[in-house]
């Protein structure tokens, strides 16, 4: 599958190197690479969704099929298992690809090797942050991502933020979405410093402003000097037949 | 130039100049939230102008009568009505003031003096308050008399002492300056659940549509506590959501066919004479896809923004983020016509999805005549497509190019490679600058552009 135009896949028998850009094998390295932003960057926006000031489940629902498409495609690569047994032994850190890799990437389509550090060199994200990994276990490949049965724990945090959103935006009561603020690591509040253009134009943190309450905005005109006015309305429509 | 009957001329590409006639908004760089206009729609008759804004505030203006003594210019449009439609709520949970976003403003035909339209705010609320949608009726009307001598309230319109009161009279009549009132006279609530994209009225002038993510609810104007639901596309398992409505808009000539589009690059007709819920389609609209540009952002950018009949309704026409395609109703597998608006965005698409540009919700529009497309861009452009000389045009709704009836030049963005001298380059793009909603009046050349929170009108060149 094509990330970009003109940025082509490699072959699928040669093996996938996550590590480092090594000589002869350019694009493959690039490629997984970039498709592993992508996947972080997205599992991030969606654990950011409830906290936009107006959620939007159209954005939430492409944002989730990116994500299932991606791991579609790694579930064909193999790679989607491949990720656990390497990511049990390391800091989550290094799963973290900085985004500007993943733009910085197109640019340099022409042929360059883009760097590969995953470990440091990453302005853009906090340290010690840990994006909710792909699922640790490891699954069939045919097993659904949006299997509804039985407990969510053992499919990772991936799954369970999903379900959560859905089911957030469905809900209509307070108990739920307390649940959901229980739930989310205070960590992904610094985000909020960074992603500033995903999350809504608010000044004040989304943790900060759970128990304040300021005075309400202004009243609108008197709605009954409206109806007052509507009365008159109609007399006056009787009487000159308007 | 207009011809009778609706807007004969061609327009768009080169065979028309496009002049700018007036600008409304402030002009400070500072742009407030609640000032942003969300939405803007001609009236029937292209003398009325609506704009909804973020506040939940509309703005209608007026064309003035043509100047005799200036027989070539036409006539300006001019403030007639402002009224607060949605009102600002407070998000407890976020502390936050919230404002009411006007998502659509819909005319009602004219049937008497006065003029009625629909409006709606969308916002999904989950938290406290419980679901807050509505759409609301409201009528404008004018008033250049009033009346004096009332029996029950004085002069000042303070309440009688009814004891006080021992003879009747009849209130006489007298002559005001004109007052322009909006009231509202129906509030039609509590059916939507989720984040309303779309209203369209029937053309049985009785009925209308509203969408929202996953239903679309039939109303009739008199009634407004309850709402037929036609479309339903919810699963029974939300996490087995994958796809959702994006528009809907009502045949402009057949009063039981509407269509609907969705987040997956689809659009469905439907029929309600053949089931009372049209979960079946009548015909189902797709164009297959292109392997060869498959990537992760497919899906995303065929997601379709907006929908429109074509005045005549025998086509529709379907924004997407890169392209708009006109669609014949009688061929279902492909488009008739792609027309594409900023294709040197894709392969920026990596970054447009960082940044959530992708997620943009362009509008489009036909011309009168139907000859004619126009939608928005990035940067304060926006894009017009002549579908009789194929030709299209880039054009900027910017203050620069403000002097009155002066000729707006055609803008070109360099895709890559060495640009030339006048071409602007894909990484000077403004992309808070986007063009999402535009209107053409419905008979003649003069088109409304909403620019951030400023208002452009545009019209042809009168020679």
């Amino acid at each position: 599958m094509m990330f970009a135009r003109g940025l082509k896949r490699k072959s699928a028998e040669e093996p996938e190197d996550v590590e480092g850009c090594s000589a002869g094998a350019q694009a493959m390295p690039s490629y997984s690479l970039q498709r592993q932003s992508l996947l972080d960057m997205s599992l991030v926006k969606l654990q950011l969704c409830h906290m936009l000031v107006e959620p939007n489940l159209c954005r939430s629902v492409l944002i989730a099929n990116t994500v299932r498409q991606i791991q579609e495609e790694m579930t064909r690569d193999g790679t989607w298992r491949a990720v656990a047994p390497q990511a049990a032994g390391r800091a989550p850190l290094d799963r973290l690809v900085a985004t500007d890799i993943l733009c910085r990437s197109v640019r340099e389509q022409e042929g360059e090797c883009p760097a590969p550090d995953m470990g440091d060199g990453q302005p853009d994200l906090v340290p010690g942050l840990a994006v909710a990994p792909a699922a640790q276990a490891p699954r069939s490949p045919q097993s659904s991502l949006w299997e509804g049965d039985s407990s969510r724990e053992s499919r990772g945090g991936f799954q369970k933020s999903l379900d959560q959103i859905f089911e957030t935006l469905e809900s209509k009561t307070s108990g739920s979405v307390e649940e959901l603020f229980a739930d989310v690591d205070s960590s992904y509040y610094d985000l909020d410093a960074v992603l500033t253009g995903m999350v809504g134009s608010t000044s004040s943190g989304p943790g900060s402003g759970l128990q304040a309450f300021a005075s309400a905005a202004t009243s609108p005109p008197s709605s009954s000097c409206r109806s007052d006015l509507g009365e008159l309305d109609h007399a006056v429509e009787i009487l000159v037949e308007t | 130039m207009a011809g009778p009957g609706g807007g004969g001329c061609p327009a768009g590409g080169h065979d028309l100049q496009w002049c700018f006639s007036q600008v409304k908004g402030a002009v400070d760089e500072d742009v407030a939230e609640a000032d942003i206009i969300s939405t803007v729609e001609f009236s029937y008759s292209g003398d009325l102008l609506a704009t909804g804004d973020k506040g939940g505030r509309v703005v209608i203006f007026q064309r003035e009568q043509e100047n005799k003594s200036r027989p070539h210019a036409r006539g300006e449009y001019n403030v007639y009505s402002t009224f607060q439609s949605h009102e600002p709520e407070f998000d407890y949970l976020k502390s936050l003031e919230i404002e009411e976003k006007i998502n659509k403003i819909r005319w009602l035909p004219q049937q008497n003096a006065a003029h009625f339209l629909l409006s709606t705010n969308g916002r999904f609320c989950f938290k406290l308050r419980g679901q807050d949608k509505t759409i609301k009726l409201w009528k404008i009307s004018e008033r250049d008399k009033r009346a004096e001598g009332y029996n029950l309230k004085d002069e000042d319109g303070r309440l009688r002492d009814p004891f006080r009161i021992t003879a009747l009279r009849v209130p006489i009549l007298k002559p005001m300056d004109l007052m322009v009132e909006a009231s509202p006279r129906r509030i039609f609530a509590n059916a939507h659940t989720y984040h309303i994209n779309s209203i369209s009225v029937n053309s049985d002038h009785e009925t209308y549509l509203s969408a929202d993510d996953l239903r679309i609810n039939l109303w009739h104007l008199e009634i407004t506590d309850r709402s037929f639901n036609i479309v339903d596309i919810k699963p029974v398992n939300m996490e087995e959501l994958t796809e959702v409505i994006t528009a809907a808009e009502f045949h402009p000539l057949q009063c039981n066919v509407f269509v609907y589009s969705s987040s997956k690059g689809t659009i469905r007709l439907c029929d309600m004479r053949s089931s009372a819920l049209c979960d079946r389609h009548s015909k189902f609209f797709e164009e297959p896809e292109d392997p060869s540009s498959r990537s992760f952002f497919s899906e995303i950018i065929s997601s379709i923004s907006d929908v429109k009949f074509s005045h005549s309704g025998r086509y529709m026409m379907t924004r997407d983020y890169l392209s708009v395609k006109v669609w014949d109703l009688n061929m279902e597998s492909r488009p008739v016509e792609t027309h594409q608006v900023h294709e040197y965005l894709r392969s920026k698409l990596c970054s447009l999805y960082e940044n959530d540009c992708i997620f943009d919700k362009f509008e489009c529009c036909w011309s009168g005549s139907d000859s004619a497309i126009m939608t928005g861009s990035y940067n304060n452009f926006f894009r017009m497509f002549d579908r009789n000389t194929r030709r299209d045009v880039t054009l900027e709704a910017s203050r620069e190019n403000s002097k009155p009836r002066a000729c707006l030049k055609p803008r070109k963005v360099c895709a890559g490679g060495k640009r030339r001298k006048d071409e602007m380059s894909v990484d000077s793009l403004d992309f808070n600058k986007k063009i999402l909603h535009t209107a053409w009046h419905p008979a003649e050349n003069v088109i409304a552009v909403a620019a951030t929170n400023n208002l452009y009108i545009f019209q042809d060149k009168v020679n």
